[in-house]
């Protein structure tokens, strides 16, 4: 497996020295690391779960919203980030693996490039971050 | 390829007879190709040394630096074929989301802390930002790729055939990691050293002082002795001394390297004058 961009190692790094949950994600929606607080949120720890994709960890961690229907896929502030390029928040509940629904505020941006330039173009896109 | 350190200094020259034997010039390092193409990584004090012996030449030289530290771009004013007309100089820089490599260089090299400007200078003089897939420059393929360093900053991994010379003087891959080394897809400058016939890399520190300077973009010696490990190099050069360690000092973060044992690369201490094959 090759080597992960700078940005996405920083980010990581700084993911794990923070007290706030928070996500990482691919171009694809692929989960690709969450830090202590998220596993706490998630009753999951990273090492146990790995990389997973966009289909699995939306069926493992199930976000529900307030009406009690599962959240679309396309309203989930990381989808807005990765297809939008754009910042997205959104309130909803996670049932997480141990069975605890908790309501949260979950806001995503998109993670770019260093030096891309401000138009969008995907081949810059790194991947998204939630928190 | 044949390299040369001019400069293994890091952060601040230090010149003088304690540090006679590890050298005083900053970051500077010629490569030299089958085919005589003349690269040089990064234009620290070492540099006009190195100038000096190419003077009048002509022909082309690349210069590829990894960020614009001043202890990485001190001697580029100082570079004698900067002033000869026949000389196509290109300078290669890191990108920056916001200014270009000219603009950027333009700051030091221009009054107040300067005489001359970019402009005032005779040689064929071009600038580029490296880019993000490998370029060919002189026979040599180049990789250039973000690291873990204050700023915007590349390393370098320089093939030509199927050898390959990683150059990495400001990087802390530990930064923020719990238990270095990590996996290698996330570890800073992996992909530019793995399996390397040759790494120059950062060891600016100790253990105890590293503990005191974190952020501040450089690498324990154990913590370069990790890297070359996991990148599977086959030679690591210590690079980038601290300009407080004299060469006493050196020597005993050297032998205290050495004393570790068990590793899989041969270890060599970065001195100015040194030359390797490739």
């Amino acid at each position: 497996m090759s080597q992960k961009a700078i940005e996405l190692i920083l980010m990581r790094q700084l993911a794990s020295s923070l007290a706030m949950p928070i996500f990482l994600v691919d171009p694809l929606g692929s989960l690709i690391f969450y830090n202590e607080p998220a596993e706490r949120l998630l009753g999951r720890r990273y090492d146990e779960t790995g990389e997973m994709s966009m289909k699995e960890w939306r069926t493992l961690f199930a976000p529900i919203a307030e009406d009690g229907s599962p959240v679309p896929g396309e309203a989930l502030p990381l989808s807005i980030a990765l297809h939008k390029h754009r910042a997205a928040h959104l309130a909803f509940w996670l049932k997480g693996p141990d069975g605890i629904s908790k309501k949260i505020g979950a806001t995503a941006f998109p993670s770019r490039r260093t030096g891309s330039p401000p138009a969008r173009s995907r081949g810059d896109l790194l991947g998204g971050v939630l928190t | 390829m044949k390299v040369t350190l001019w400069g293994t200094r890091g952060s601040l020259a230090a010149p003088g007879p304690e540090t006679i034997r590890y050298g005083g010039n900053t970051s500077c390092v010629e490569v030299r190709g089958h085919g005589r193409a003349l690269l040089v990584l990064d234009a620290g004090t070492g540099i006009q040394r190195l100038g000096a012996t190419v003077r009048g030449g002509g022909g082309r030289i690349d210069l590829l630096l990894t960020h614009l530290h001043m202890d990485h771009i001190q001697g580029l004013g100082f570079f004698e074929p900067l002033y000869e007309p026949a000389r196509e100089i290109h300078i290669w820089g890191p990108p920056s989301p916001t200014l270009d490599l000219r603009t950027r260089l333009a700051r030091y090299l221009s009054p107040p802390l300067f005489p001359l400007r970019l402009r005032d200078l005779p040689c064929d003089l071009m600038l580029h930002n490296v880019p993000p897939e490998r370029f060919e420059v002189g026979g040599f393929e180049v990789e250039a790729e973000l690291v873990c360093h204050p700023g915007s900053t590349v390393g370098y991994r320089i093939s030509e055939g199927n050898r390959s010379l990683a150059y990495l003087p400001d990087h802390e891959p530990a930064l923020g990691v719990r238990a270095f080394p990590a996996k290698p897809e996330w570890t800073s400058g992996f992909d530019l050293a793995a399996d390397a016939d040759l790494l120059i890399h950062d060891a600016q520190y100790t253990t105890e002082e590293y503990q005191q300077r974190i952020g501040w973009g450089h690498s324990a010696m154990r913590d370069a002795l990790a890297f070359a490990t996991l990148s599977g190099a086959r030679r690591l050069v210590s690079f980038h001394h601290d300009p407080t360690h004299d060469d006493v000092m050196l020597d005993r973060i050297d032998a205290a390297a050495r004393a570790v044992g068990d590793v899989t690369f041969a270890l060599i201490a970065g001195t100015e004058g040194a030359t390797f094959e490739v």
